[in-house]
């Protein structure tokens, strides 16, 4: 019996914002536990929250982003529920009336375009953090409560693990794109929760399913997933049902186990929450939200290969990250060679970062170096294989490419007649050569270029070395 | 209405209150005996109205997202009836 | 001169006049609470020092003209936040809370240099008719010592009545300002939702909380009103519209008013002296030369039952954040989490709150919002169209405000019910978010004081003041005075 996997998502993303969404406290990650708290987000008594605007705005934009229609009318409800991290016992968030409703991402896989539904987007706060490093109890740090957050809820479309990885980061390039959330899934600003099931193929019925939570990475959902959806099977083949639950993923141990049910049933008393009133938005408020959305990934690749006339497959990985992009947009302008700013991007720059823990965002050198380094080899000052060479230092060195290829004394000779006497000793030295192109092996041109290079320390300029050669070995023929 | 001991049981554990035997059965008949008062709600038709969840005709009340100044450490953790390290402190909670 | 009698613009005048310093002033008052408050138990927390050295203040930098309550010495319901100042809704859940903010009120009266004699008594999170519902003490009526003063806001009825303060704040959700008013011969208004700032009032139902005044006569009410009125940021549901001051239309008397009337009030269950007042309140705005309006409401039992249903609802949300977490009660012993939960909200809340707690918890439970909440709002709805009809036959509509005069301690906290219908009269007003004051007119046979209560459409506090005005005129109810 063959088995057909089907996912849904529900993705939880923090928003840019300064401020939390019902409160002036920072949403700034990363300080000492409970220095960004007041009375509201506290939940003390008597005070009342106040809708922060662009936490509207963003998740307007995010909802465009992801096609989905924006509400005309939407509200904001509790969500009741007891946990230390959750300082008022409701979640403020939206039931039945969210922000965005019905949207559609197209996903690309295997070269086929799938599209995979939003059902729906709303806002809400975000809990706080539980710390389990006090020898007897938990600690309560309240600095991420009501931080502002979006929740992306999909259609169950999504069939299998690959589809699953790539929907994710397709999401998470899109919020990247247009500013909504910095999508650092290590800090948690961007989470996806997965709902897998496994159904007979050719049925219609969606099998029982489970929640999967602490998925940390895009290689961790994926291969959650292939892991559920394999025990799920083997369960069902063993005439075993599948328990509805949520379940906790080890990513070191590669297993997911079950999270200890609450004890109470999940009834969380929804209803209109009355210390805020409604938000609408009309349609020129969200005409004028779409004209001022910014490009998104796949558009931008339609153009790169459309104006750069680079292959779809570097399109596709320079749009893969917002930053990438920039950076390419940013150095093209300055040196009119797509292709070479498209490879620099692709192969040595994420290899150098790697090595060096960094990530396009904290480069140490800014687009035009990378410009000046490929108008360097453009001009014939440097060979390609010294740029890597330049590269290499310009993460490590301060100073601009030129600089780096002075300092180092790396510029290729350029006098002729420096190179000419070089060359003509070289010939004088390997008759063999000279016989050997003679008698029409041209493979012979290369061994004299090698020595060249290997006299001058490889600063030679290749094309310049290879005409005198060939004048010099004429001469000699003739 | 008559509510069982079961429903305020149920009803209990959501509010996180715990009654005895004989509370919980006082908290029935009293709950019961509200409830049969407001069974007088059915007598007004309200098929065709929508509910009031707010009453004021407002909407779009915002704020601007500028950043306030926080309490300090210190203050906010004043009234916590257990702390440590600079947070509230609880008993062991397991996920 | 007895200078506690004052009202708050008598008082005002004398300072002026400098008949007493602000700070004389404040000593009296606080003499007066010394000697009284052991008998009526109004007062949760004295500030009296700190009164004193804010008196002396105002004096030696000569602010007692800066605004007309400069000066002037006030209480406040205990469920509305002061900074570094102990505030607990009556509750054992709160009963260290030290609030590091202010409530939007307090602060507007600190800024006007009024001074803060202390945090009175009141029901338990505002939840009760009768005061009886306090952690801490059964307040009493300064009328007859073994009645009550009505609730929530008992002791800010009390603290006016008995004049220990000028006049006092409290708090209304379903007639917690104006059946304690009215059950302690004081004048009590609520407002329009929406009017005065919740921010800083410790919540019970959100959507009909709203914060009033206790003064001992109309034109207090007014004044009081102009400074605690007003757009706050910090309360979303804050009307944003612009300032009105209230003592300017509020002596133009009666004449030309179309004062309404029900015509088919269930008066079963209402005190024949009630009822007796009722008809002199009517002869007294003809008199005057208002014009009377039958007009009709059907939906008293509805309104009750609607009121029960959201701001019990509403209040199992707000009460739920006291876990003994962050701050206020946590029970000694647990064997875990959760059973600190329970312990902690099973010994912090009193009966009262635990059974509007569960009430609320049940109608929003699966299966049930349908059938109660949402029903409430509906009947809601329906509540506020019915009010818009009334008030195009009518500027405002007289009822009684309580059907009984102050009931004995202890009569009634056996019986629920009992004790929720006491708030007939009161409910359907903030379940329609309307404003709606309290007069005092005379004394029943045993002695105890009768309210009127005179209601208006949204913001139609001027009206309402103004009638209340012309009709206390005729009652001249302040002649009369407890025997303490």
């Amino acid at each position: 019996m063959e088995y057909e996997i089907v996912v849904g998502m529900e993705i939880h993303a923090e928003l840019l914002t300064n401020t939390k969404i019902f409160c002036s406290c920072p949403t700034k990650f990363g300080d000492p536990e409970n220095t960004h708290t007041c009375p509201i987000c506290l939940g003390m008594p008597g005070v009342l929250p106040v809708l922060n605007r662009d936490v509207v705005r963003y998740a307007v934009r995010a909802g465009l982003a992801l096609n989905c229609k924006i509400a005309n009318f939407s509200k904001m409800d509790r969500k009741n529920y007891f946990y230390p991290d959750l300082p008022k016992a409701y979640q403020t968030s939206q039931f039945d009336r969210p922000l965005c409703l019905g949207g559609t991402v197209d996903i690309n896989v295997n070269g086929q375009t799938k599209p995979i539904g939003i059902t729906r987007i709303h806002i809400e706060e975000d809990a706080g953090k539980l710390l389990h490093e006090s020898t007897d109890g938990t600690l309560v740090d309240v600095n991420r409560c009501g931080v502002p957050l979006i929740e992306i809820v999909s259609e169950p479309d999504i069939r299998g693990p690959e589809e699953a990885r790539i929907f994710a980061e397709k999401i998470r390039n899109t919020l990247e794109y247009t500013g909504v959330s910095d999508c650092k899934m290590e800090e948690g600003s961007i989470r996806f929760d997965v709902n897998v099931s496994v159904r007979e193929k050719g049925t219609e019925k969606l099998g029982t399913r489970t929640e999967m939570k602490n998925l940390n990475s895009f290689r961790a959902l994926e291969r959650a997933i292939k892991y559920e959806s394999k025990r799920q099977i083997i369960e069902l083949k063993k005439g075993h049902p599948i328990i509805q639950e949520t379940r906790k993923w080890d990513d070191v141990k590669g297993i997911s186990s079950a999270m200890r049910s609450k004890e109470d049933a999940q009834d969380y008393r929804y209803f209109p929450e009355p210390d805020l009133v409604p938000i609408t938005i009309t349609d020129e408020e969200i005409k004028k939200a779409k004209s001022e959305l910014p490009e998104l990934p796949e558009a931008k690749k339609a153009r790169y290969m459309a104006e750069y006339d680079l292959p779809e497959y570097d399109a596709d990985l320079i749009t893969s990250s917002k930053e990438m992009a920039q950076f390419f947009e940013e150095t093209v302008k300055i040196s009119n060679h797509p292709k070479q700013i498209a490879n620099w991007l692709m192969v040595d720059i994420p290899a150098h970062l790697k090595e060096k823990e960094l990530s396009i965002s904290t480069i140490p050198f800014v687009p035009s170096d990378l410009a000046e380094l490929i108008d360097l080899i453009q001009n014939g000052m440097i060979s390609g294989k010294i740029a890597k060479f330049v590269m290499e230092k310009m993460f490590t060195e301060d100073g601009s490419p030129k600089e780096i290829v002075e300092r180092n004394n790396w510029a290729q000779m350029q006098d002729e007649g420096e190179l000419q006497t070089i060359i003509e000793k070289i010939v004088e030295d390997n008759p063999k050569s000279v016989s050997d192109i003679s008698s029409g092996n041209k493979k012979a041109y290369g061994f004299l270029t090698g020595q060249v290079m290997k006299a001058t320390k490889g600063k030679a300029n290749p094309q310049l070395a290879n005409k005198i050669i060939r004048e010099v070995v004429a001469k000699k023929i003739n | 209405m008559s509510i069982s001991n079961e429903e305020v049981t149920y009803v209990s554990k959501l509010a996180r209150l715990r009654f005895n035997e004989e509370e919980t059965k006082k908290m029935a008949k009293e709950l019961g005996s509200v409830l049969d008062y407001v069974a007088t709600l059915n007598e007004v038709d309200t098929s065709n109205i929508e509910p009031t969840e707010h009453i004021l005709q407002v909407s779009n009340v915002f704020r601007d997202d500028v950043v306030g100044t926080p309490l300090s450490n210190q203050v906010a953790l004043a009234n916590a009836p257990d702390q440590e390290n600079g947070c509230f402190k609880v008993p062991r909670v397991l996920d | 001169m007895n200078i506690n009698r004052l009202t708050i613009h008598e008082t005002k005048e004398a300072l002026s006049k400098g008949e007493f310093s602000s700070e004389e002033l404040v000593a009296s008052y606080a003499d007066r609470i010394e000697k009284v408050d052991p008998k009526v138990d109004a007062f949760l927390l004295k500030c009296l020092d700190d009164a004193k050295e804010h008196a002396k203040k105002i004096d030696s930098e000569g602010k007692t003209e800066s605004s007309i309550l400069s000066g002037i010495p006030y209480a406040l319901k205990d469920n509305i936040c002061t900074k570094d100042i102990k505030t607990t809704a009556a509750s054992k859940m709160l009963y260290n809370f030290v609030p590091p903010y202010s409530a939007d009120v307090y602060e507007r009266l600190q800024n006007l240099d009024s001074i803060m004699l202390g945090k009175v008594n009141m029901d338990e999170f505002a939840m009760g008719s009768s005061t009886e519902n306090s952690a801490f003490k059964t307040t009493k009526n300064p009328w007859d010592l073994s009645t009550v003063p009505g609730g929530s806001s008992g002791g800010s009825a009390v603290a006016v009545a008995a004049d220990m303060a000028a006049y006092a704040l409290g708090s209304d959700t379903g007639g917690s300002i104006r059946q304690p008013a009215s059950l302690c011969g004081v004048v009590g208004l609520k407002p329009t939702y929406g009017l005065v700032s919740r921010y800083g009032l410790i919540a019970f139902a959100s959507s009909l909380d709203q914060i009033g005044t206790f003064t001992k006569d109309v034109e207090d009410a007014a004044i009081v009103l102009n400074a605690i009125a007003g757009h706050d940021a910090k309360d979303s549901t804050s009307l944003n519209i612009s300032k009105k001051d209230y003592t300017v239309n509020l002596k133009r008397g009666a004449k030309g008013l179309k004062v309404g009337i029900l015509k088919n009030f269930n008066t079963e269950g209402v005190q024949e002296e009630v009822k007796t007042a009722m008809d002199e309140s009517i002869a007294a705005f003809k008199d005057a030369g208002a014009e009377i309006v039958e007009v009709d409401f059907r939906y008293f039992k509805q309104a009750l039952a609607a009121y029960y249903i959201v701001a019990c609802a509403e209040a199992s949300s707000n009460l739920a954040r006291y876990d003994g977490v962050r701050y206020g009660y946590r029970a000694k012993e647990y064997t875990d989490y959760i059973d600190m939960y329970y312990k902690t909200r099973s010994e912090g809340f009193g009966s009262e709150v635990k059974r509007r707690i569960m009430l609320g918890t049940y109608a929003l439970s699966s299966g049930y919002y349908d059938a109660y909440y949402k029903k409430g709002m509906q009947v809601r709805t329906v509540i506020i169209n019915e009010y818009n009809k009334i008030f195009e036959q009518c500027d405002v509509l007289m009822t009684p405000t309580s059907a009984t005069t102050a009931f004995k301690i202890g009569e009634k906290v056996d019986d629920p019910l009992q004790m929720y219908m006491s708030d007939t009269f009161t409910v359907p007003i903030n379940i329609a978010g309307i404003p709606a004051v309290s007069i005092p007119t005379k004394l029943d046979q045993k002695g105890l004081p009768i309210g009127i209560q005179i209601v208006g459409p949204a913001l139609g506090e001027e009206k309402i003041l103004q009638a209340a005005w012309a009709l206390e005129q005729s009652f001249n109810f302040r002649k009369n005075q407890p025997s303490l």
